[in-house]
């Protein structure tokens, strides 16, 4: 039997409407565990409306290598940006 | 520091002509300030010195729960023994958030935890000393939490990023505890004849251990200057100590509070206070493990855990009966 | 009226303060960073609650004494706690069984409190019931899964449960005040809370895998006054400071 408790990985959705941050991780022998101790850690300052655990290592990570493949393209594509269409300055509302 | 005697490599810093491709990428992405990631490549000696850098921090934090919890029940008023308990909890806190940013390097929880058992593995020196009275836990908030503010606010910039990420949570969450440490100091200094008496030993006593947390002068230590190049320690330890005099000084001057050191003066020409070394010989006994506090310290970890071991194993045990069963189902 | 509201917010109050000293003794040592953690969030609740309580004790008093005069100057035999609460932590199990047996407890107490004629009682009531439920449901939680764990965790809890249970009886016994209370409509009998205890912690115990020790002879005395030994000398390391230098302020 391994003895070590697993590592979770801990998320937070705050006070302001925002999605869910990681903040943090800690070990805990269940899910249920962790997400009391997650309240117990990472909410000591009112932090949090909720939280979602989920165990390290079932966590699917993109690798460091690619990070030229997967990310350099979108760097491409300035026409996503609103930035790309100079508009007139007199112009309001745009 | 929490982490005083980390060695890097030992080898001299290599310049950038001299290193084989990869090493170079990797040198020049710490330079342009980029954060290094868990999966990111990087050099042995990097990711064996984080190791020992971040999990010393760690251990001082858990450790230093110890001398100040020593004063919680003992607390004077509901209010102080809410705050110090607060305070000590956090501590705690941050030994667990080190312990995980140190875990994305490939060492468990529990392989750290058995370092520091066995002796192996050290922590902050200040945590060796004895608290003897109540002002002790005004002067450990001011003169230890202010030496940690020190060195913890630019490791916020560190180059590995779990352990920036990790430093930005603890600095935010810290900015009360010096401060509370002066509050008690106040109190005491302004306080009766006694009280004086305790915050004027307090100070005596927590002087000298304060100035070695920056660790010995580095000067012309090789391995200070690997891990700066690193961004791993991103000033020298002279440097601190003497930010570390600059601010404490004038502090102690509005308590009315003597600092033990009689060659403590301004000095007009270097624009700094001027003052006296600690005794290194005992702060290397210290670290050795002969300082007034070090089996005390070390054994009510060890017995903590040993203690501990049939909770967590039992917690463990429901843990794989119930998800064997939610499988069988 | 007055006397019998002071007498049961001592009550109250003492047995979050010392329960909270006890717990607060763990700091630092606990089995596992995360449930250090936890333990001192639960010790600056009942910290907090004492802080309630006796605050509201003494405005009833009268005489202008606060939450900290009740808390440092007074000796042993002006504490209501029940002896529960005194009892000294043993390992992890046996402080996870006291807390457990007590939040149940002052889990049904503040069903009642919350709907207490007195609007004080009832708003501190209504406040502090958020902290309790969420402390039970920790040490149940916790309760359950080592009565079900290993063979050592079970048998650990079993030892604390039957350690523990003679303190058990005390929660509910009635004194003089508490009929007065009870019929201005402020505070239940403690006996008519056995009820709703039962039917909330033995299932739970039956969940734990733990068997009931046979109900008898119980110790009692805390609610008057007479503790166990072990009450003075968490006085004594609570009130040092205020009892050495008396007068100075912290």
């Amino acid at each position: 039997m391994k003895k070590e408790w697993p590592l979770w990985e801990v998320f937070i959705r705050g006070q302001h409407g925002l999605a869910h941050r990681h903040v943090g991780s800690l070990h805990a022998p269940d899910a249920e565990v962790a997400l009391k101790s997650a309240r117990d850690v990472y909410t000591r300052r009112n932090e949090g409306l909720s939280i979602w655990v989920v165990q390290a290592n079932d966590i699917t990570a993109s690798s460091p290598s690619e990070k030229g493949p997967l990310f350099d393209p979108s760097q491409d594509k300035v026409y996503r940006h609103p930035t790309f269409f100079p508009m007139p300055e007199e112009l309001k509302g745009l | 520091m929490y982490a005083q005697m980390v060695k890097s490599t030992g080898a001299a810093v290599k310049s950038l002509e001299e290193m084989e491709p990869q090493e170079r990428a990797f040198q020049e992405r710490i330079d342009a300030g980029e954060k290094i990631e868990p999966k990111d490549w990087m050099p042995e000696g990097y990711r064996k010195t984080l190791v020992r850098q971040i999990s010393q921090h760690a251990h001082s934090e858990i450790v230093g729960q110890l001398p100040e919890g020593n004063w919680i029940t003992r607390a004077p008023t509901l209010e102080r023994k809410a705050i110090l308990l607060a305070k000590v909890q956090d501590e705690a806190g941050h030994g667990l958030y080190l312990y995980c940013a140190a875990e994305t390097l490939g060492v468990s929880r529990d392989e750290l935890y058995e370092q520091l058992h066995s002796g192996k593995a050290k922590y902050s020196s200040i945590f060796n000393y004895p608290t003897l009275n109540w002002a002790d836990i005004g002067a450990v908030g001011w003169l230890v939490d202010g030496a940690a503010i020190m060195n913890q606010v630019p490791l916020q910039r560190t180059s590995f990023g779990p352990y920036s990420r990790a430093m930005i949570r603890i600095c935010k969450e810290e900015s009360f505890h010096q401060r509370q440490g002066y509050d008690i100091m106040m109190k005491m200094a302004f306080g009766n004849e006694a009280q004086k008496r305790m915050a004027q030993d307090a100070l005596n006593r927590f002087w000298w251990p304060a100035l070695m947390m920056f660790g010995p002068s580095d000067k012309d230590s090789v391995h200070s200057a690997q891990s700066m190049a690193w961004k791993i320690k991103l000033n020298t330890n002279d440097e601190l100590r003497q930010k570390f005099v600059d601010q404490t000084v004038p502090q102690a001057e509005y308590l009315g509070l003597t600092i033990p050191d009689e060659t403590v003066k301004w000095n007009e020409e270097r624009g700094h206070y001027d003052f006296a070394d600690p005794d290194w010989a005992e702060f290397f006994e210290v670290i050795k493990g002969n300082g007034p506090c070090n089996k005390e310290r070390l054994g009510a970890r060890v017995k903590a855990w040993d203690d501990g071991a049939w909770f967590r194993d039992g917690l463990m045990a429901h843990a794989q009966k119930h998800a064997l069963a939610d499988a069988a189902e | 009226m007055d006397k019998a509201l002071f007498e049961f917010l001592c009550r109250m109050g003492d047995n979050t303060l010392v329960l909270g000293h006890r717990v607060s003794e763990w700091c630092g040592h606990a089995p596992v960073l995360e449930e250090d953690i936890a333990l001192a969030n639960m010790s600056l609740d009942l910290i907090g609650q004492t802080q309630l309580w006796l605050g509201l004790a003494g405005e009833i008093e009268g005489k202008g004494r606060s939450a900290d005069d009740f808390a440092y100057l007074r000796d042993a035999f002006d504490f209501r706690n029940l002896l529960l609460v005194e009892q000294p932590n043993g390992d992890f199990g046996k402080t996870l069984m006291r807390q457990f047996l007590f939040d149940g407890f002052q889990s049904v107490m503040l069903e009642q409190l919350a709907i207490s004629k007195n609007e004080r009682v009832r708003e501190i009531a209504q406040k502090v019931a958020k902290e309790v439920s969420y402390h039970l449901e920790r040490s149940s939680d916790l309760v359950v899964r080592l009565g079900d764990g290993s063979q050592e965790s079970h048998q650990r809890m079993q030892a604390a449960l039957e350690d523990l249970w003679p303190y058990v009886g005390e929660m509910f016994l009635d004194e003089a005040e508490d009929a007065v209370l009870a019929d201005a409509g402020i505070a239940p009998q403690p006996s008519s809370l056995k009820t709703a205890w039962d039917e909330l912690m033995l299932p739970l115990l039956g969940k734990a895998c733990l068997e009931v020790p046979e109900s008898g002879y119980f110790q009692k005395g805390g609610k008057r006054g007479t503790h166990s030994e072990h009450l003075g000398f968490i006085l004594a390391e609570m009130q040092f400071l205020q009892r050495a230098y008396p007068g100075a302020t912290w």
